[in-house]
């Protein structure tokens, strides 16, 4: 057998094995006669935060199983909801050009995207072609501020968040001098501008503002430019990637501040990559803590049974999705013309909270919760700023 | 004046380790022309294997002092293997190619290595065991602490030894023959191909020691954290002047202290105008800068000197 044969026959293989995954699903349910209607679901599933567009994907994953071994009957026929789940990389461009093929795809919703940057610009396409966009974790405040139709999300925004890190950072930790790094997206320095108008009304003194990037490791020059200023607490507007190495730099340069990040540090990931480190540090989640959740127990056994440990929005992907759902069987179709006008008034019993929409698509009443880290595990403090 | 000094620490620290990677990247230059851009992928590779070494022995009992040699010396052969594997399958058959095609091999090299090492690895991060106690040293209000000390005088003896290798064997003779002209270094009896193997193994070998000193000192890998690594790296080898071994050398820490100054500085000189965002760019901008100015880098790609 010659070297080309071999390769050849490699290649076959290949494309064969690639055409088969892609059609498995479809099959099934045309076989049996159901309703396919294709559900999107996007988040970054390559790059720096991989390990959250995962847990997205399995979220939204649970609730498309849920409810297709439920049988749900849509306009009379039996409906077999099928995921296509995108990449977006967490870059903007990427988003636009995934947002678009899931269009194309005729998808009859969209789950996502994860990061504020890319939720943003793939809203206007989602909104272009009539497409509702369930966005379980982008909390910039601007994201529904576009004036769509088609944008909403099942978490609290940045203002309500930023506005709690603010007031707890200097009432309840007592900072009087405070640093703020962001990582310059959309969502840690949205985040970390709403964090600093709401610590300087508080009467806290930002004495630093810093920048990097949400794919760096090396923070000891910032680091060492914040502690020439002295302050007493450092809030970083960014995710846990950053976040957990950027605490444990903070002790090797011996910079002692109290540590505070919003919901993206709020992950197993943070306390594992931070390591003793992590003790004591702070973050914010919107909602309530998942053992408070309605359903959240619950969800979280079956949810680690099937994939592994929750990250982080999972279970908001969840909910999403039912929501979503739930607006179809409201208006008794699939089609999104239909279905859009029933979703701002829908009101969902979802695992993380009663799921009700404002005029914007924002989350009604949300709730942030404090947490810090003890004994190597994320512990809630308080809840705080339920209905607003 | 101990915030400078933090600063500096911070640069040489940093720039050590840039300076390992980009002597992969001026090895491989100085005797192909080849830029590998997989390089940054080796090392990524190599962390994992030294992590994934490491917690199985850990994990079977072996102390941290005897498993630590042992998952790096794993690794490193793991690594030349594969720096062995990614010259033959991507690079030799397109030996005699136009320079563009071994360039875009380089690059899909790179791809196919993160995406493995993701189906491998998984998409997390990898926190790296804390194994020796890492005491903090205060030298004038400035600290540094040990697995820092240990990546800076690793990477001085690395490079010294790099260098008698290169100017006094057999080998390294063979090596700056090749450089210089690889039809008369064949005539004269030198197997180019072994030569070019076991620059490629060198190289890959280095980079697994590289590998383990990033990941010991954030306390963390993935398989992301090759390709800005390696981009940095090839900055800082163009910046000394690539394939030129001590000029990656003064590169890397060039660079390092540039960064770390820049990105320490640059808000309060511009008055808040220009802010630490700008880390990451003045690595590149001095690559744009040396390129216009200086096309040869800083101590040039003086031909005799390359290896």
């Amino acid at each position: 057998m010659s070297f080309r044969f071999v390769k050849s026959l490699l290649l076959a293989a290949l494309v064969l094995m690639l055409a088969s995954c892609g059609k498995s699903a479809t099959d099934q349910a045309a076989a049996s006669g159901d309703r396919v209607v294709r559900i999107g679901a996007v988040a970054p599933l390559t790059g720096p935060q991989a390990h959250l567009g995962k847990d997205n994907e399995n979220g939204t994953r649970m609730a498309i199983d849920d409810a297709n071994a439920k049988g749900i009957v849509i306009g009379g026929r039996k409906i077999h909801f099928e995921l296509i789940s995108e990449d977006d990389q967490a870059d903007p461009k990427t988003a636009t050009i995934v947002a678009q093929k899931l269009v194309d795809n005729e998808v009859a919703g969209v789950i996502g995207h994860l990061n504020s940057g890319t939720t943003i610009p793939a809203a206007k396409i989602y909104s272009d072609n009539g497409i509702a966009q369930i966005s379980p974790s982008a909390t910039a405040v601007s994201f529904t501020k576009q004036g769509f139709k088609t944008a909403f999300r099942v978490m609290a925004n940045d203002a309500q968040q930023g506005q709690a890190l603010g007031e707890y950072a200097v009432k309840n930790l007592g900072a009087k001098k405070i640093a703020v790094i962001d990582d310059r997206t959309a969502y840690g320095q949205g985040l970390a501008d709403e964090f600093i108008k709401a610590a300087k009304a508080a009467g806290g003194e930002i004495v630093a503002h810093e920048y990097t990037s949400d794919k760096s490791v090396d923070f000891t020059a910032v680091l060492t430019a914040v502690k020439g200023k002295q302050p007493d607490l450092l809030f970083y507007g960014g995710m846990d990637a950053q976040g957990g190495p950027m605490a444990r730099q903070l002790k090797a340069l011996a910079l002692n501040v109290k540590f505070i990040m919003g919901d993206g540090g709020y992950t197993p990931e943070f306390v594992k990559l931070a390591g003793v480190a992590a003790e004591g540090a702070y973050a914010s989640l919107p909602g309530v803590p998942l053992d408070k959740m309605p359903g959240g127990k619950a969800f979280a056994e079956r949810f680690v049974a099937k994939y592994q440990p929750i990250q982080l929005y999972a279970p908001y992907c969840y909910d999403a999705v039912n929501v979503m759902i739930a607006a179809m069987q409201k208006a008794d179709s699939v089609e999104p013309a239909k279905y859009l006008p029933a979703l701002p008034n829908i009101s969902h019993e979802g695992i993380t909270a009663r799921i009700q929409f404002d005029g914007n698509g924002d989350l009604k009443g949300g709730a942030v919760t404090l947490y810090q880290v003890r004994q190597g595990k994320w512990q809630p403090l308080e809840t705080v700023g339920a209905d607003k | 004046m101990e915030i400078f000094l933090q600063q500096i620490i911070n640069g040489l620290v940093q720039g050590s380790v840039y300076a390992l990677v980009a002597l992969g990247y001026t090895m491989v230059y100085g005797i192909l022309g080849l830029i590998n851009f997989a390089h940054g992928e080796v090392v990524m590779v190599g962390a994992m294997l030294v992590l994934s070494a490491l917690t199985a022995m850990l994990g079977l009992g072996v102390p941290p002092l005897l498993a630590l040699p042992v998952s790096l010396l794993l690794a490193m052969a793991g690594c030349m293997l594969l720096g062995y594997g990614i010259e033959r399958v991507a690079y030799r058959p397109l030996r005699h190619a136009p320079r563009l095609a071994p360039l875009i091999t380089a690059i899909g090299v790179s791809i196919v290595l993160q995406n493995l090492a993701m189906m491998i690895w998984g998409r997390e991060y990898h926190a790296f065991p804390q194994l020796i106690n890492n005491q903090p040293h205060h030298i004038g209000g400035a600290i540094i602490n040990d697995i820092q000390i240990i990546i800076v005088i690793m990477a001085v003896m690395i490079m010294t030894g790099l260098m008698a290798v290169v100017h006094r064997t057999r080998l390294g003779r063979a090596m700056r023959a090749v450089a210089e002209n690889q039809h008369a270094a064949q005539l004269m009896g030198v197997d180019i191909n072994r030569v070019i193997s076991i620059t490629f193994m060198l190289g890959s070998a280095l980079a697994a020691i590289a590998g383990l000193m990033v990941s010991a000192n954030y306390g963390l890998a993935h398989y992301y954290m090759g390709f800005m690594l390696g981009l940095k790296a090839f900055t800082a080898a163009v910046l000394g002047g690539i394939g030129n071994l001590r000029g990656a050398m003064l590169g890397g820490l060039l660079l390092g202290l540039i960064e770390s100054l820049g990105a320490g500085y640059i808000g309060d000189l511009t008055g808040g105008f220009l802010g630490s965002q700008y880390q990451d760019v003045f690595a590149f901008f001095v690559l744009i800068a040396v390129l216009v100015l200086r096309p040869s880098g800083l101590l040039g790609e003086r031909l005799a000197e390359r290896a």
